[in-house]
């Protein structure tokens, strides 16, 4: 046994570094996220832009554009996937409207387990449910082609519309419909002048989960197409790529038609003030 | 009559969504390859999942290891944001989110392009995981900044008018008091990257298979061979399901009795 | 006899705190805090007091000067080296964390330096955190003294305001600090608990024997609970002392006007301990030199309301108001009105007379830095105040304007004014202001009533005949009293404001 004895106990400090630069400030945490931001998001939107504006020789050109613009299966396949996308977008508003708008007036316990059976669905791999759309379809011997294109979208895209208008709309203040009744208004001036414009975020963040979205999911489109079917403009930028065998093809091509993409969203999320809304469909946490 | 119609509505929206998924339930137990033609009943598919092993346990490690990359990253770049009042935060912010708006078919384009231009191969499973934390981590920053905006400003301070170090207080205050924030995004960060397809496809090694990619070629290539493991993606997609539907019974459960706890 | 140097534990050395967007919180702070001592900073919102709080803290950095704990600069260390705890405005509980864990967050993190020494009497030492059975008692001890026995493993959000309160209290005095720091602590409860609270810490303090400072914009807690006030304003300091001397030595009229309520008149000494002002002449205790324009603060308990005639000053009451314990009504004598408290009311409409007792006469120093008058604009564009007409420049009332051939304004809106008889506030610099023997140069005429000699110039005093209107002024030429002079003011000097918007 030793026997120690204490005979001093002072608090102790560890001495401050001098040196400024080793101590850590808060701020400094996101520079390893925006370092990997800068180099796998920002680099490669540059290179977009470069590899659209360059052929194959690496010099400037615009023949990237005019073979794309000059493309008459390509321009159409841009155009109806717009088509598709705001078709897409609208069927889904108008069937996730009501839902939302009865959910959010639903009390306690039901809304909660209607709302979970909304949401469950989401969770399944949405190929698995393009899968199951498609044996329905064949179940009630649906051809495939531009019909079975739009039922598969709108099915695999429903619920990203229902979450923001539910969600939107179950914050609104419910005293200013009251106030609206008290001061006179029917039942529908209600709802168009107080409800829906008060739900606009909603619709817009809705919409943003839909009509980008679709442009470039070719999945479903490869599913529900069959042979007569439309494609969207996503798969031309994966061919393009990627060729049929999963090899490089047209990268000049891809990048182009990339922009133009870019230039598409950029457009639409200036006119829906979309990059504001933080509302997203997607991060409706339960 | 009102409250039934609107009842009735929600129904055959309901009904809308989850009678495929049903369909596909019911039939998995067939011991046919069709639906249609239920033929006896078996469990002949769910013996037959050992043959997709590999494609589910890549997607679930693919899932969880990119998820909590992105979960480390998002949760400091969320604070770096945060604490940065100045034109870097917001810049930083602004560039996390076009990932976000961004279609997937250009993100992933946009990396092959990065990789070739470095000279890697445009296919691999670096790029793969890249990818999957590009596609995650802005949705981490989303869930982690409204439990930063909610928190007290001044407990850090508190934290470090009472000896803490700089990185104590971040260990023992900030990241305790954001973990339910940390948690959702890990969660979503898992959900997102469980349903992708394009970047995996995009990016991966040809012989690296995902449920998503999987399925993909069984059900878009029409071809007899292609279309043999559907019967195998239908127990699946049953286990899928049921996992999903437990989860968030549990979860809900939970909730429930969290609030009850809470004393008034 | 203790040493005044070593008492002090805290010492601000020219402390300047000017913000990024340039904004200067703290300007040239000196002070010093002594040990054991209950100090409170005072003040309205803005005034620097928690900026000054923060610094010491460590959460904030001086731009310039010096802070001495124990005579040594500690203002480059950081909270957490500083032996110095603070008890938050809104507490900063940690929420995920019960009331133990609290408390016994700063202890988990303490080191000691212990020297050991073994038998063969060879010392070596280690670094140690406390044992969990220290912990717990020294938790403990705090719990009882907050009472707040039996309340460890409760979460912190299900106490009340009142019980957070004290965990926060009990988290700060648990790691012993040198000085502790509360930044509004009873703001957010209600009335009654912060009547308690305020014994109570008050009771703390005297215990416990250690040093508090303490930031609130209440005067009424800063009076009852302090030993030491410092009065901030626009971040300078604007008085430092006892609650006693705070309160009744006033050092200028917005010390007194924030504490409490008070009258606050100005007045002209006219005599040895004899200061005029509401149109009489009252007895004092303080002396000032003869014809100094002054200050003077009148607490509204210190005024006698009599009968009519039997008082000194006479008047009417134009309000009354039932507080509670007494009524405060307000009289009016010519243009100023007197508030007055008292248990007897007098009903609005009567004409009563007050009485104010020497002692409770406090008279202040005037700080002139500028001339204020009344005035009104003429339909010639001059501007009358001071009982003379002046030149002025009046399309500075609205920025951009400019004067059309008919004398109307015309602003940058294009909206046309007619300025005549528009009332303003009048600003003169003493510097600005020239006198001459010429009765016809000048703007206004009076004598000179007061010479003082300022070291390098003279300061004077011309008082007009009509209503006795001063002017006082710097300069460096010699004068006679009663020298006969009129008053010049060059246009550009005369500063002019609206008194209100003029409706259009």
């Amino acid at each position: 046994m030793r026997n120690e004895k204490v005979i001093d106990r002072s608090a102790y400090k560890k001495p401050v570094k001098a040196n400024r630069l080793f101590t850590f400030s808060r701020k400094q945490l996101c520079i390893p996220y925006g370092l990997f931001l800068v180099m796998f998001v920002v680099i490669p939107l540059l290179l977009i832009v470069y590899f659209a504006f360059t052929g194959e020789d690496g010099s400037f050109t615009f023949s990237n554009f005019i073979r794309f613009f000059s493309d008459t299966t390509k321009l159409s396949t841009l155009f109806i996937s717009v088509l598709v996308a705001l078709a897409v977008t609208v069927i889904c508003l108008i069937v996730a409207y009501p839902v939302a708008l009865i959910l959010s007036k639903m009390k306690g316990n039901v809304a909660m387990i209607f709302l979970l059976l909304f949401i469950t669905p989401m969770w399944i791999n949405f190929v698995l449910r393009a899968m199951a759309m498609k044996e329905l379809l064949s179940l009630l011997s649906l051809p495939l082609g531009n019909m079975a294109n739009l039922i598969g979208l709108t099915y695999d895209f429903l619920p990203f519309m229902i979450m923001p208008l539910y969600s939107t709309l179950i914050k609104m203040d419910r005293s200013l419909e009251e106030a609206a009744h008290d001061l006179g208004a029917g039942k529908v001036k209600v709802f168009t002048k107080v409800t829906l414009p008060l739900s606009v975020p909603g619709i817009i963040s809705g919409a943003m989960m839909v009509f980008l979205p679709v442009m470039s999911c070719y999945v479903v489109t490869d599913t529900f197409s069959g042979s007569t079917g439309f494609t969207v403009i996503g798969k031309l930028i994966a061919w393009s790529f990627l060729g049929e065998g999963g090899t490089l093809a047209d990268i000049h091509g891809g990048a182009t038609i990339s922009l133009v993409m870019l230039i598409i969203m950029f457009v639409t999320m200036i006119a829906t003030g979309g990059f504001k809304n933080e509302n997203n469909a997607r991060g409706t946490n339960l | 009559m009102k409250k039934f119609l609107s009842f009735l509505y929600v129904i055959i929206v309901l009904a809308f969504v989850y009678v495929p998924i049903l369909i596909l339930v019911f039939y998995s137990f067939s011991s046919g390859k069709t639906t249609g033609n239920f033929e006896v009943f078996s469990f002949k598919w769910y013996s037959k999942l050992g043959e997709i092993k590999d494609v589910v346990l890549n997607t679930v490690v693919l899932a969880v290891v990119s998820s909590a990359i992105a979960t480390i990253l998002g949760t400091l770049g969320a604070i770096g944001i945060f604490y940065s009042k100045g034109k870097f935060g917001k810049t930083v912010n602004g560039i996390s989110q076009i990932p976000v708006v961004n279609s997937e078919v250009v993100t992933a384009c946009a990396l092959v392009m990065l990789f070739m231009a470095l000279g890697f191969a445009h296919r691999s499973m670096f790029g793969v995981y890249v990818g999957h934390v590009i596609l995650t981590t802005p949705f981490v920053v989303l869930s982690v900044m409204p439990k930063l905006k909610q928190m007290d400003g001044s407990l850090y301070e508190a934290a470090l008018d009472l000896g803490a170090t700089p990185t104590q207080a971040l260990f023992k205050v900030i990241l305790p008091e954001i973990l339910p924030g940390i948690l959702s995004g890990f969660m979503l960060a898992i959900t997102l990257s469980l349903d992708d397809y394009i970047i995996t496809a995009t990016l991966s090694p040809l012989s690296f298979d995902t449920i998503s990619t999987a399925v993909y070629k069984s059900i878009a290539l029409t071809t007899e061979k292609a279309s043999e493991k559907i019967p195998i993606y239908r127990a699946l997609t049953t286990i899928i399901f049921l996992l999903t539907v437990l989860v968030v019974i549990l979860n809900a459960s939970v909730k429930k009795r969290n609030r009850k706890g809470e004393v008034k | 006899m203790v040493d005044k140097t070593q008492d002090k534990i805290i010492e601000l050395v020219n402390i300047n705190r000017t913000f990024e967007d340039g904004v200067v919180a703290v300007d040239n702070f000196n002070f010093y805090v002594r040990r054991g001592e209950f100090v409170t900073f005072l003040g309205p919102s803005g005034c620097g007091k928690t900026t000054t709080l923060r610094m010491i803290a460590g959460f904030d950095k001086p731009t310039s000067g010096q802070i001495l704990l124990n005579g040594k600069d500690i203002s480059n260390l950081p909270p957490n080296q500083r032996p110095i705890n603070t008890v938050f405005q809104r507490y900063a509980l940690f929420p995920h964390l019960n009331v133990y864990e609290n408390i016994a967050f700063g202890l988990k993190l303490k080191k000691y330096k212990v020297t050991y020494q073994d038998e063969k009497g060879k010392q070596f030492t280690k670094i140690e955190k406390l044992s969990k059975k220290e912990i717990s008692a020294k938790v403990e001890k705090v719990l009882k003294m907050v009472d707040l026995e039996g309340f460890e493993k409760r979460g912190v959000a299900t106490l009340s305001g009142g019980q957070q309160q004290r965990v926060a209290i009990a988290r700060a005095l648990v790691n012993e600090p040198e000085i502790l720091l509360l930044d509004e602590p009873l703001g957010a409860l209600d009335l009654k608990m912060r009547k308690d609270m305020q014994l109570e810490l008050k009771e703390m303090h005297k215990k416990l024997g250690i040093t508090f400072i303490y930031v609130t914009h209440d005067q009424e807690e800063a009076l009852t609970m302090s030993d030491t006030i410092l009065v901030m304003k626009d971040g300078i300091i604007q008085q430092i002392g006892t609650p006693t001397d705070i309160y009744n030595e006033p050092k200028n009229s917005f010390v007194a006007n924030f504490i409490g309520e008070s009258n606050i008149f100005s007045g002209t000494m006219v005599g040895e301990k004899k200061a005029r002002f509401i149109g009489s002449t009252f007895d004092c205790v303080d002396d000032f030199p003869k014809n100094e324009k002054v200050d003077i603060v009148v607490r509204p308990e210190d005024v006698v309301l009599l009968d009519e005639d039997k008082g000194q000053v006479k008047g009417k009451i134009i309000s009354s108001i039932f507080k509670g314990v007494h009524y405060e009504m307000v009289m009016k004598v010519g243009k100023t009105e007197v508030v007055i408290q008292s248990t007897v009311e007098r009903k609005v409409g009567e004409s009563v007379s007050i009485n104010i007792a020497p002692d409770n006469i406090h008279v202040m120093a005037k700080e002139f830095s500028s001339n204020k008058y009344d005035g009104y604009i003429t339909k010639k564009n001059t501007v009358c105040f001071g009982d003379g007409e002046f030149e002025c420049d009046v399309t500075k009332l609205y920025p951009g304007s400019i004067l059309d051939e008919e004398g109307y304004l015309i602003t940058a809106e294009g909206e046309k004014i007619d300025l005549t008889d528009v009332d303003v506030d009048v600003e003169v610099g003493l510097k600005d202001i020239e006198i001459s023997d010429d009765a016809d140069l000048g703007g206004a005429i009076g004598n000179i009533v007061s010479i003082i000699y300022k070291g390098d110039h003279y300061q004077l005093i011309v008082r007009t005949d009509e209503n006795e209107e001063d002017f006082v002024l710097d300069t460096e030429d010699t004068w006679n009293e009663n020298d006969r002079v009129s008053v010049i003011i060059p246009k550009e000097k005369i500063k002019i404001s609206l008194k209100q918007e003029i409706k259009r």
